[in-house]
């Protein structure tokens, strides 16, 4: 069974990031850029599967600017068997919407015919949530999202979600698209040989029309703006007064 | 001349950065406290720098090492050295270049046992009586009977405490030349255990807590003629072709706890407020900040282009002088100045500030001091012009 999985660069989460000054994104300018950390736990488990014998390959695949290379280099350094990088634009400052990027994977995924698409749950640039889910209903596929716990059984996974206050285990039949979460794995570093033998790895580069899949936005951001800086505390003076803000003030006793 | 990293030296220094913020930096404070790494820590690192490929990656493939060049190779030192010497040295080792040296079995014997985590080399030259002046040693081995006889004291020998064998270097005769007489120097495996071979505890020492120097002594320690690494009179050529780099090493480690030093100091200063602003708004701190940042990066520039001509097998002895030099210096500088960005915090040991800059000071004294290093480049110089 081959494995699928998409890889977003992102801002690195260390980054503390700034609004540029005229309010249409973040300033991503000399910024460091790193793997979404949720695809790096998806990379991470497809390597597992592969290492247990149940994955034959693991292809990983991102849509973006050519500097994508890097991440999937990244990939191919952790193991992951061959790369695909789609570049959809040249601009740094342009997100490809889930939507695109779902037409996008959903042609690759009819190419490369895989037997589950790992995806991270989200990217952790703009939070959409939304590719693998589209994903699955292009293609019609099932899904299973939110996966803390992946088990192949035949024809089907065994998926435990993270859902509200618990965990829901599901059984969803293959082919799927599965979309995970912080608690599955732990992923590896990149060791030193294998960092060297990424080089020899494949790579293919290709574009959206090769795919003939129309990318052009749909969505348009109004606006950008910092979220507003944590208010100062206040030193209260006894337990009674304490009390009093938290009733009369805070509302929450 | 092209100044970037390739993709490949990028994710080498991500991995190995990775691995020491995580795996070696949470342990520091405890060594620095306590002066003792503690065997069962060395043992829990080192497994997981052996699954990251971290461990002993300065061995070419064929050894199962990572086959870097010279550059990728000080990226990876560099990354390495921003942390607590005794954590990085003991846990990620690299066994000593000199090994490769040996003959197949003595290669088995000790390289490989060396590169699979079980065993740590030491290096033995220097004696109470000869540091800068390695010929003048004074201990000597005698053949006798098919086996060497080795007699005399090393001292300041580098973690030969946990050490499985050492690389001695005795002095095997004499030999007349124009400007006098000249000792002959021929290197020895000797194995831990071997009769009349003792390893006594060290000085205690400012920098690099945690790691540990030794006293080496021998009376009458007989080894068999196949422990001699190289060919008998040899030995300092063997060191020679095969220790040369390690200037480079000593540079890059510096060069990672300076820029550790540096980004300290820099959060600081846009952080720290004092008379109602910015303490990096005064130009008494604004300007050590540039200074520190050019000095390092002249450092930085220095050693890459050392490690570029070594590949290119254009290095001389006068750049790789200049690099050590350079960085180790500029290091004492970097970490000095970060300690005065800190005020009085920047003497506590809650930061990592005080120890950068007392381990900054054996940096300019081992692998040959700043004079000796200012010698190498003077000479080279000199030399040129028939002097
Ligand atoms: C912590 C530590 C660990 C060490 N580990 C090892 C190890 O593992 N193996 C090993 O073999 N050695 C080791 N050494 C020894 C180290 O290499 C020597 O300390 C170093 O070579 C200097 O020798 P010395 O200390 O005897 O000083 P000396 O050579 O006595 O020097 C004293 C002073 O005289 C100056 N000087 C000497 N000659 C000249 C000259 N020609 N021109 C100008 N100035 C000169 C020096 O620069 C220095 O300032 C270690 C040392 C230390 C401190
Ligand atoms: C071991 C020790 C014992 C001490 N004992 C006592 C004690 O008994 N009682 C007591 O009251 N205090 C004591 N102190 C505090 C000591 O006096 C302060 O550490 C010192 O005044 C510096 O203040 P700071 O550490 O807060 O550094 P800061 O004032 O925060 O200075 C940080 C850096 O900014 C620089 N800086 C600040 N303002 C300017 C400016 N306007 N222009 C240019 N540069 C500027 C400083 O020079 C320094 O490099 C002690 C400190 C130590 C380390």
């Amino acid at each position: 069974m081959k494995v699928l999985v998409p890889v977003k660069r992102v801002i690195d989460y260390n980054v503390k990031v700034r609004v540029k000054a005229d309010g249409s994104g973040v300033d991503l300018a000399n910024v460091k850029m790193s793997m979404n950390p949720f695809d790096e736990i998806a990379v991470e488990e497809a390597i597992r599967l592969k290492e247990k014998g149940v994955a034959t390959e693991v292809v990983v695949v991102s849509i973006g600017v050519k500097q994508a290379q890097e991440t999937l280099r990244n990939a191919l350094a952790m193991g992951a068997d061959r790369a695909i990088l789609i570049e959809a634009t040249d601009n740094v400052h342009v997100d490809i919407e889930p939507l695109a990027v779902a037409k996008l994977l959903a042609a690759v995924v009819k190419e490369e015919a895989p037997g589950v698409v790992l995806c991270g749950k989200q990217a952790i640039d703009n939070d959409m949530n939304a590719t693998g889910q589209m994903l699955a209903a292009l293609l019609g596929w099932s899904q299973a999202t939110f996966a803390s716990e992946i088990a192949i059984e035949g024809d089907k996974a065994r998926v435990t979600r993270e859902v509200d206050g618990g965990l829901q285990t599901i059984s969803v039949k293959l082919p799927s698209i599965i979309t995970v979460d912080l608690r599955l794995n732990e992923p590896r570093y990149a060791s030193l040989p294998n960092i060297m033998k990424a080089k020899a790895k494949p790579l293919a580069t290709k574009t959206p029309a090769d795919y003939g899949v129309d990318i052009s936005p749909r969505l348009s951001v109004v606006k950008t703006v910092e979220p507003a800086g944590r208010k100062a505390g206040v030193k209260v003076g006894s337990v009674d007064e304490l009390i009093r803000k938290l009733k009369d003030e805070a509302g929450v006793i | 001349m092209d100044f970037g990293l390739t993709e490949e030296q990028r994710m080498i220094v991500e991995t190995t950065r990775a691995f020491v913020e995580e795996e070696l930096y949470p342990h520091e404070q405890r060594v620095e406290r306590t002066g003792v790494l503690p065997l069962e820590l060395i043992r829990e690192i080192q497994a997981k720098a052996i699954a990251a490929g971290l461990y002993a990656a300065n061995m070419p493939v064929e050894v199962g090492g990572a086959g870097l060049d010279t550059l990728s190779w000080l990226l990876y030192e560099k990354e390495l050295g921003r942390a607590n010497y005794a954590l990085h040295w003991t846990c990620v080792a690299r066994p000593s270049n000199i090994l490769l040296a040996g003959n197949a079995e003595q290669r088995e014997r000790y390289l490989m046992p060396c590169i699979r985590g079980e065993t740590w080399d030491c290096l033995a030259m220097t004696e109470p009586g000869a540091g800068s002046d390695l010929r003048g040693m004074k201990a000597s081995a005698r053949a006798e009977g098919g086996d060497w006889v080795l007699n005399g004291t090393k001292h300041f020998i580098s973690h030969a405490d946990l050490a499985g064998f050492a690389i001695v270097f005795m002095a095997t005769g004499e030999e007349e030349t124009p400007r006098g007489p000249k000792k002959l120097i021929t290197a020895f495996f000797v194995d831990k255990g071997t009769p009349g071979f003792t390893v006594r505890e060290g000085y205690r020492n400012v920098s690099h807590r945690g790691y540990t120097n030794s006293v080496l002594e021998f009376d009458d320690c007989r080894v068999p003629a196949e422990n001699v690494l190289g060919e008998v009179h040899k030995g300092f050529e063997v060191a020679n072709s095969w220790l040369g780099a390690t200037r480079l090493q000593v540079a890059s480690t510096c060069l990672g706890r300076a820029e550790r030093a540096l980004a300290l100091a820099v959060a600081y200063a846009a952080e720290r407020k004092q008379f109602g602003q910015q303490i990096g708004k005064f130009q008494g701190v604004s300007f050590k900040l540039a200074d520190m940042a050019l000095e390092l990066k002249a450092a930085e520039l220095l050693t890459r282009e050392a490690a570029w001509k070594y590949d290119q097998g254009t290095v001389t002895d006068g750049d790789m002088a200049m690099a050590k030099l350079k960085a180790t210096e500029v290091l004492a500088m970097v970490a000095d100045e970060a300690i005065q960005i800190h005020g009085g915090m920047g003497l506590m040991d809650e930061l990592p500030l005080e120890r950068i800059w007392r381990d900054a000071r054996v940096e300019r004294i081992w692998e040959g001091t700043s004079e000796i290093q200012r010698h190498i480049i003077s000479r080279e110089l000199l030399r040129a012009v028939g002097g």
